[in-house]
């Protein structure tokens, strides 16, 4: 089930502005690719252009393809809806919704594609992406509280096992950690390593510590100039990136001599 | 190098403190006080009507008598009202706030708001005028075919000047206050919620049941009962829009139709004296009392459900 992604000449636009240029690159399925750049480089709206979530902004618009298993997303045949079913997505901040029991939330996403469950079915769903997210253990006795009432970090979890319940071909994680303490954090990653085995995995981080212990490849954003638009420096294997980068950026920016 | 304590001094009383917490706890006091004085008047003046019987009271015996049908009329009116309304209110602040384009959004909302500003007298003119006789048809059409519902009757008004026909209008006339306060509401939606029902694969109106309505819902609780307190307190468009005769029925295209405490009250209080008034006078206390008791359960609701946001 899991894809990997081609991305080939996508320009991404706020309006008139750019505000990412000529992006090429292939993410491979099965591993966890890393974006990593100063804040503003535009590495979040690439990766919110892999599902389709960056044209939710009024005026945003994408140039440029996006392939995923051969299927164009930006095909004009092909529904953002549909797309966003298949690539999920975890955000910065842990975002349950707020009126539902962690249950609920659990099954939203399945019960938006396929009204009728049966509760057998649904139980099932619901035990299998908890202990997905390596939560099960902790809300297994409280499935019908408010998923609001559980801490920050368990909060990202329910987010991500809400977006593995649907099976989607890749899980795109925008900072996923970025509001977490360490110990919660540390519980992300391993389910990251964990989730790699199943799925496409696409990070957007500003730690280069967990950029490197949790990805496979790295990618490198930086702004062109001041007010110019962002654009991928360098993808290489994280180890190569963290080690003996190609681009001189690229180094400045790992060791701290950024500027 | 020690470190000093921060001096401890009693809490000076600066004059621009006292000034601006005796202005805003004197402006509460007054509202307190109107209100009492509101409730003092409506009770001293209207308890006498107890006594009233007969001559006094249009026919009826009693002072229940005479209130319970207007009080009927009152709530039928402000319900069917609101049944109108708050789909269409709901419909329309969702596509200001989520589905229009944004400068068409911004025009309706302006248009909306004028709509809250037209004066009622003109409502009522539009209503009897325009609105009555264009709706005959309709409920003499109703009155032939539907007249075994029990909302219908086969004796239809010649004039459209019936409880619907008023409710309409009221309906258009509280539709600015329920639109404006769901519009503020849903335009406040954490984006956060509203992207994680996106980032599902919600559809639009997916993620408007996921995210809006879930986090709107006491703030809509809260606009319709506003709505509510509007309908029932008003009184010039339905005086001048609806023919009453002080019955109590459903039908809603009848010739014979309810009355509305308000709207009697403005017609009858010119020509009334002695213990007429005292009667006019008590159904407005009536009026008062409700029109608290739905206030009193909307912020009951309203409370409720945030308490279950929160727990």
């Amino acid at each position: 089930m899991a894809k990997s992604i081609d991305v080939s000449d996508l320009n991404i636009y706020y309006g008139d502005f750019l505000a990412v240029e000529g992006v090429n690159m292939t993410i491979p399925a099965r591993s966890v690719t890393a974006l990593i750049g100063p804040s503003g480089c535009g590495k979040s709206t690439f990766l919110r252009s892999l599902n389709r979530m960056h044209e939710v902004i009024p005026g945003a618009r994408v140039e440029g393809k996006v392939v995923v298993d051969g299927q164009s997303m930006y095909d004009p045949a092909v529904d953002p809806v549909e797309v966003r079913r298949q690539i999920g997505m975890v955000f910065q901040r842990p975002n349950p919704f707020p009126t539902m029991s962690i249950r609920d939330n659990v099954l939203a996403g399945l019960r938006l594609n396929n009204k009728k469950l049966k509760k057998a079915d649904a139980d099932d769903v619901v035990e299998r992406s908890l202990q997905g997210a390596n939560l099960w253990n902790e809300v297994k006795d409280r499935l019908g509280k408010p998923g609001m009432g559980l801490s920050g970090g368990q909060q990202q979890r329910l987010c991500i096992a809400r977006a593995i319940a649907v099976q989607p071909q890749v899980l795109l994680m925008d900072e996923p950690c970025s509001a977490l303490d360490p110990i919660s954090t540390s519980a992300v990653e391993d389910l990251i390593h964990e989730l790699k085995t199943d799925y496409t995995i696409v990070i957007v981080t500003h730690n280069m510590q967990q950029a490197a212990r949790v990805s496979e490849d790295t990618a490198f954003f930086n702004l062109a100039g001041a007010g110019k638009p962002g654009r991928l420096v360098e993808m290489n294997p994280t180890k190569k990136i963290f080690s003996v980068p190609d681009q001189e950026a690229t180094e400045a920016y790992i060791s701290g001599r950024f500027g | 190098m020690s470190t000093t304590a921060p001096k401890t001094r009693s809490p000076r009383r600066r004059l621009g403190d006292l000034v601006f917490s005796g202005t805003t706890s004197g402006a509460a006091l007054i509202i307190l006080l109107a209100l009492a004085g509101v409730a003092i008047f409506l009770t001293a003046k209207g308890v006498p009507a107890l006594k009233a019987t007969g001559d006094d009271l249009s026919g009826a015996k009693n002072i229940v008598s005479y209130t319970a049908p207007l009080v009927f009329g009152t709530l039928w009116a402000a319900l069917l009202a609101l049944l109108i309304a708050t789909p269409l209110s709901i419909g329309v602040a969702l596509a200001v706030s989520h589905y229009a384009p944004r400068r068409i959004a911004t025009v309706l909302g302006y248009l909306i708001d004028l709509l809250a500003a037209v004066p009622s007298v003109v409502y009522g003119l539009w209503g009897s005028l325009f609105l009555a006789p264009r709706l005959v048809p309709s409920y003499s059409w109703l009155g032939d075919h539907a007249h075994w519902l029990p909302l219908f009757s086969d004796n239809s008004s010649a004039t459209g000047r019936t409880i619907f026909t008023a409710a309409i209008v009221l309906a258009i006339m509280v539709l600015p206050i329920i639109t404006a306060i769901s519009r503020e509401i849903f335009a406040q939606t954490p984006r956060l919620n509203e992207e994680a029902a996106l980032a599902l694969g919600a559809t639009r109106w997916e993620m408007v049941r996921l995210s809006v309505f879930p986090y709107a819902r006491s703030g809509i609780v809260s606009a319709v009962m506003l709505g509510l307190g509007r309908a029932m307190g008003e009184t010039m468009a339905v005086a001048m829009v609806l023919s009453a005769s002080g019955v109590v029925t459903f039908d809603l295209n009848s010739s014979t139709n309810p009355s509305t405490i308000a709207a009697n009250i403005a017609l009858k209080f010119a020509d009334a004296t002695g213990l007429r008034v005292n009667a006019l006078i008590f159904t407005g206390l009536v009026l008062f009392v409700i029109t608290f008791v739905v206030n009193f359960i909307a912020r009951a609701i309203v409370s409720r459900a945030d308490r279950r946001l929160a727990a």
